[in-house]
């Protein structure tokens, strides 16, 4: 199918397991049985649409730390990735983990798992062309509802792409320090089922210390840890499961439930996740050691007013000098300092033009 | 597991229990077992919350004895979310619409029913005699969940009460109808399942394509309509086509 003028294409030249699009999810079908599926991490999937003028939960690739590569046809496009430290090249040539940049047509955009993290974001100015199943383009492979005929990305997919603005001809570093999450202590709210266990145990549980396990997705994390015991058994009436909802089965062993799990379940939920440390457990690589605080519902609902008040005041990219410095030289850069601020309703990010930091590439 | 189908008066209409499913989910709890009774009032909970939602509610998810309300909590804080429902419950107390009954093609023949055979071998039944319990029960739909579409089915009858298997059976075919812990599932997607697969439906529970994407929602009433393998396949291709093959009637 050609192209109309307004339109380009990303092409996927290879890809690795796991790369799907997802958009904010699709909501409002859960009675039903339909997961919402969207972002493991929904914070970096909002930064690397808002940093190309896209509303925060725009359709954007996922990638995996199986990772992607991807080219512009019949035009460029502007794009932007965030999310884990992730190790990126365009044409052969190192970029900073988080990233907005015209990618020129026939350029080559290489998505690698970097350092840390297990998601990262490539979002693309404008509107993704394919059809919504459900009033959404989240991808839920288990049912085959969304994305591209319901399955994860690989070579030889072509995304059409309804271009908004004109790129404008320039790289930056995306400015996003609410992106560097330290995993050790990940926040959640005790219950519904957390009566189905001692004191002791509830200890134990907040004490960890805890790991993720290889057996992961993004239908759930399997918890590595002190084993726990029920105190009244573990069968219950199966009742609904939101994201980050950590349900013990008989054998101890807490399993997290992520975007694509089961919209409801007959194991005692012992806490749920707070919404805003969601992303910061979705990107824990398998042996990093955390533990668990329990919050109040208030302290839960502060975290995530913090979070929102991040993103509403715009992304603000740095200019990106082609040059390389010392970790020790970059260490003292206030980054942030004299950066003018852009809204997310602009039509592309402002760039930093009074003070401009070199940013290294960060692999 | 056993799941209780006594009606339990104490539960049955006293105040509903508030848990807490993170910042962002609430679950209203009238019971812990299955139970009409308080099946019937979660069902008319959601139908009140749902005719009128309240601002900054989400979604309401209801389940055999719970129903879950998403919310976002910048945009109503969860006191305010009780207060709402509390006065929700007070108001809608007295139950919920007239449900719909559907009548739904199943086919038993054992080319189809792969478990029939063993269900009925370890309930002590012929297969005949299973499929005429199966077939003569009126059940009523608890709850939708685990795939789209998929119905959770109260009402089986003691004869046909049987455990879980001790480990998953290899994944069913989607239209599967099952049976397991004292419930019945049609499944409309291919799954693996601990459950026993005695039947298979041509009606799509679930289609994209369809004007009524879902057919059936929780609190609705359902029968099985016995075929053979012949009308099956017809009804199967019809179902294909977009065509509506299960009936509904209100009662």
């Amino acid at each position: 199918m050609m192209a109309a003028a307004s339109e380009a294409i990303v092409r996927v030249l290879s890809a690795g397991l796991g790369a799907t699009l997802q958009d904010a999810g699709r909501h409002g079908y859960l009675r039903f049985g339909v997961t919402a599926a969207g972002p493991m991490d929904a914070l970096a999937h909002a930064t690397a649409n808002l940093a190309v003028g896209n509303p925060a939960g725009s359709t954007a690739l996922e990638i995996s730390v199986g990772g992607i590569d991807v080219t512009a046809e019949s035009g460029s496009l502007r794009v932007a990735v965030a999310g884990g430290e992730f190790a990126l090249s365009l044409h052969g040539r190192p970029l900073p983990p988080a990233v907005a940049l015209d990618l020129e047509e026939g350029a080559v955009l290489k998505i690698r798992a970097g350092r840390n993290g297990s998601w990262c974001y490539l979002a693309v100015a404008g509107r993704l062309m394919v059809p919504k199943v459900l009033g959404s383009h989240a991808t839920h492979t288990r049912t085959g509802f969304g994305g591209l005929d319901g399955r994860a990305l690989v070579a030889g997919d072509r995304l059409g792409i309804e271009r908004s603005g004109s790129p404008k001809p320039s790289t930056g570093a995306i400015v996003a320090p609410w992106l560097d999450r330290p995993l050790d202590t990940i926040r959640v709210v005790l219950g519904p089922q957390h009566d189905y266990f001692a004191d002791d145990q509830i200890a134990a549980f907040l004490a960890g210390p805890w790991s993720v396990s290889a057996k992961r997705d993004r239908m759930a994390y399997f918890l590595e840890g002190p084993r726990l015991t029920h105190a009244r058994g573990y069968n219950i009436v199966s009742d609904g499961i939101a994201m980050g909802a950590i349900q013990v089965p008989g054998d101890g062993c807490p399993i997290v439930l992520m975007a694509d799990r089961q919209s409801t379940g007959g194991y005692p939920k012992i806490a749920n996740i707070i919404g805003p440390d969601l992303g910061r457990l979705a990107q824990a690589r398998p042996g990093a050691a955390f533990r668990f605080e329990a919050v109040s519902i208030a302290q839960a609902v502060a975290a995530r007013r913090e979070e929102a008040a991040l993103l509403s005041r715009g992304i603000v990219i740095e200019p990106l000098v082609r040059a390389h410095f010392t970790s020790e030289f970059l260490l003292g850069l206030n980054l942030i300092d004299g950066v003018v601020a852009s809204t997310p309703s602009d039509d592309l990010p402002t760039t930093n033009t009074t003070e401009s930091h070199p940013v290294e590439h960060r692999t | 597991m056993t799941l209780k189908v006594d009606p339990d008066p104490a539960t049955a209409s006293s105040a509903p229990r508030f848990l807490d499913a993170g910042e962002a989910a609430l679950v209203v709890q009238f019971g812990d077992s299955v139970d009409p009774a308080i099946n019937d009032r979660v069902l008319a909970l959601d139908a009140a919350l749902r005719a009128d939602p309240p601002l900054g509610t989400r979604e309401f998810v209801p389940t055999y004895r719970s129903l879950m309300i998403h919310y976002d909590p910048l945009q109503i804080d969860r006191d305010a979310l009780v207060a709402v429902v509390c006065r929700a419950t007070g108001v809608v107390a007295e139950g919920r619409g007239t449900p719909a009954t559907w009548t739904l093609p199943c086919c038993y023949d054992p080319a189809l029913a792969e478990d029939l055979d063993e269900a009925a071998t370890i309930l002590r039944l012929t297969r005949d005699q299973a499929v005429a319990l199966h077939v003569q029960a009126t059940y009523r739909i608890y709850m939708c969940g685990f795939t789209p579409g998929q119905a959770y089915l109260g009402g089986v009858p003691d004869g046909l009460v049987i455990s879980r298997r001790p480990a998953p059976r290899p994944p069913h075919d989607a239209g599967a109808v099952l049976i397991g812990g004292g419930l019945c599932v049609v499944a409309p997607f291919a799954m693996p399942t601990g459950w026993y697969v005695i039947g298979r439906t041509p009606e799509r529970l679930y289609a994209a394509e369809r004007k009524d994407a879902f057919l059936i929602d929780a609190g609705d009433n359902l029968r099985f309509d016995p075929i053979d393998l012949a009308t099956f396949r017809d009804l199967e291709q019809r179902a294909a086509s977009g065509e509506i093959v299960a009936r509904k009637s209100a009662v």
